[in-house]
């Protein structure tokens, strides 16, 4: 729900009555929450889809709590926002990633609660939203089964320990990296929302590369693929917490043990 | 939000991404129709579709072995549900003229295990490690396999083994077996060798023309069990899934396909892709006649990559 914070005060420069409403261009993949969630998400921002938007999901969900989903809206300039979301989801979206300095192109893994509409919704400079997508069959219990790790029960000895490499090339920087973190959805009896909610990335000299709005559906143990611009010095990742925990690590450019594929 | 929420039902069902009523109704209507084949003096085998698990097939995917002995049939595998024990113990009637006398179980996993229910659990035995791993994953797998199969499962539940299989010679019915405790697949994979016809029966240890199921494997014991089978006189070999074997083949295959998926999966996280991209990687074409091989390629990553990811990748905070 956070997301819809954020865009509220963009809606309310350009607020119109809600029967003008009428630019939602009818959803190919037919799901019964287009409308709802096009309303909550775009506003009255222009929307069309896309298929340079490139959503890619695996042939099956064999786990519906690690659920892996790459965008690549390379295709397009000036993509400002990337936002992933599953239309059936008890929390629909995913991330909201800002390439500020990086390329539009984002791999995570994503929980799913049932079979669901899995789309990313891309924003250019000028306020449209580059839409595409597709189903993807799931058992339940994505959102509303316990984290492996609430389980076991070790889920604080590891909380925050991050991995990662960067591998660099002449485009720039690949970035793939991980936190422990049971990323609760709030959806399991007797375990409130607690999930990375932010996220940074800065050169060396401090400047902001790219940022990320990540919500409880992202998969426990968050994971992401990202690729920056810049090849010369470190990278730092900074993440905060729903509990106001912060995280940080750094990132050699050429830390990969192999060229970059 | 009453009204938004009929509209979503009516938009489900215009929506045309399930199968249409009608057409699951005509298959599942068709209902299951194991055909047994004669691969041995007194063995035959129900074959199951070489594909995955899926409303079209009522999960009968894995193969099953009947083998006729003086007091009854041995069944290897009842299937994924009720109604396919069902269908094999009719099977077994016509085909050796008796009622199955002892079900083996060679694992866990539900299209090899389900159908046990068909049967008087006390003539149903399983290795112990079997036994214990349906215990705890069978509720699990019945809410999957329903969840997939719907009516295909009418009155299908877990049914836990009852007998343990210990390794070592077994005469059953006059007909001398040897049993074999191995793993890799699973946490227990039982393999019966036929003494008689020298049939050796492998369970998911052995995949034919078909991409080899990952979800419980421990690679390195898989690949030793695999050296094991290749040391034991055999004349045929039945895989889990996919054709007989006379050959070694599907040892070769499955050792082939396990090594190039352990070493390529690491190579993946090392260069760094993510899983998208793993499950996409090229398929080298020596597997190109392996059926299903994209789809459990992609059941592997997930099986594997955060794993392999919190090994390779160094700490950077």
């Amino acid at each position: 729900m956070r997301i819809y914070r954020a865009i509220l005060p963009a809606m309310a420069l350009i607020a119109l009555p809600a029967m003008a409403r009428e630019s939602l261009p009818a959803d190919p993949l037919q799901s019964p929450m287009w409308d709802y969630h096009g309303a909550k998400i775009f506003g009255d921002d222009k929307v069309v889809f896309d298929d340079r938007v490139k959503v890619i999901l695996p042939v099956i969900a064999e786990d519906q709590h690690v659920v892996p989903v790459t965008v690549d809206a390379r295709a397009l300039e000036g993509v400002q926002r990337i936002v992933v979301f599953a239309d059936l989801n008890p929390i629909p979206v995913a991330i909201d990633y800002r390439p500020l300095h990086a390329a539009p192109f984002v791999a995570t893994r994503i929980k799913l609660d049932q079979r669901t509409p899995v789309r990313a919704a891309v924003q250019l400079a000028d306020g449209t939203w580059h839409v595409a997508g597709g189903w993807i069959d799931a058992a339940g219990g994505g959102c509303s089964a316990p984290p492996v790790s609430r389980v076991r029960g070790d889920w604080a000895d590891h909380l925050g320990e991050m991995r990662g490499a960067g591998w660099a090339d002449s485009s720039g920087t690949r970035l793939r990296f991980g936190f422990r973190h049971p990323m609760d959805t709030g959806l399991v009896e007797n375990i409130p929302a607690y999930n990375i909610e932010t996220l940074q990335i800065s050169d060396a000299d401090g400047e902001e590369l790219a940022a990320m709005t990540i919500y409880g559906s992202v998969a426990e143990d968050p994971a992401f693929t990202l690729e920056v611009e810049g090849k010369g010095g470190p990278v730092s990742i900074a993440a905060r917490d729903t509990g106001g925990l912060e995280f940080s690590g750094r990132i050699a450019p050429a830390s990969g043990s192999n060229p970059k594929p | 939000m009453i009204a938004s929420r009929r509209h979503m039902i009516a938009a489900t069902l215009a929506g045309g991404t399930l199968l249409p009523a009608i057409a699951r109704g005509e298959i599942f209507a068709s209902g299951y129709h194991p055909q047994a084949s004669l691969i041995a003096d007194g063995v035959w085998l129900v074959r199951g579709a070489d594909e995955a698990i899926d409303f079209t097939n009522g999960g009968a995917i894995a193969n099953a072995v009947l083998i006729a002995t003086d007091t009854g049939t041995v069944l290897i595998d009842p299937g994924p549900s009720l109604a396919y024990g069902k269908a094999l113990a009719a099977l077994s009637r016509n085909v050796t003229g008796m009622d199955v006398a002892r079900v083996y179980i060679t694992h866990l996993h539900p299209d090899h295990s389900f159908g046990a229910g068909a049967f008087d659990p006390a003539i149903v035995h399983a290795l112990p490690a079997t036994r214990h791993d349906l215990e705890s994953e069978g509720s699990g797998f019945s809410d999957a396999m329903y969840r997939m199969l719907a009516d295909w499962m009418a009155g299908t539940h877990v049914a836990i083994p009852q007998g343990d299989v210990a390794p070592g010679e077994a005469t059953f019915g006059g007909r001398s077996f040897e049993i074999y405790a191995m793993d890799g697949h699973s946490n227990g994979d039982l393999v019966i060798l036929d003494k008689a016809t020298g049939t050796l029966i492998g369970g998911d240890l052995l995949f034919h023309d078909r991409a080899p199921a990952t979800p419980h494997a421990d690679i390195a014991r898989w690949l030793t069990a695999l050296d094991r089978l290749e040391g034991i006189a055999h004349k045929l070999l039945v895989p889990g899934h996919g054709p007989p074997d006379s050959d070694g083949t599907s040892i070769a295959q499955t050792r082939d396909w396990l090594t190039w998926l352990h070493d390529s999966l690491h190579d993946a996280v090392l260069t760094g892709k993510d899983m998208t991209e793993a499950g996409a990687m090229a398929i080298p074409t020596r597997f190109a006649d392996l059926k299903v091989a994209r789809y459990e390629l992609q059941r592997s990553v997930s099986h594997y990559y955060p794993k392999l990811e919190a090994q390779l990748l160094p700490r950077i905070d």
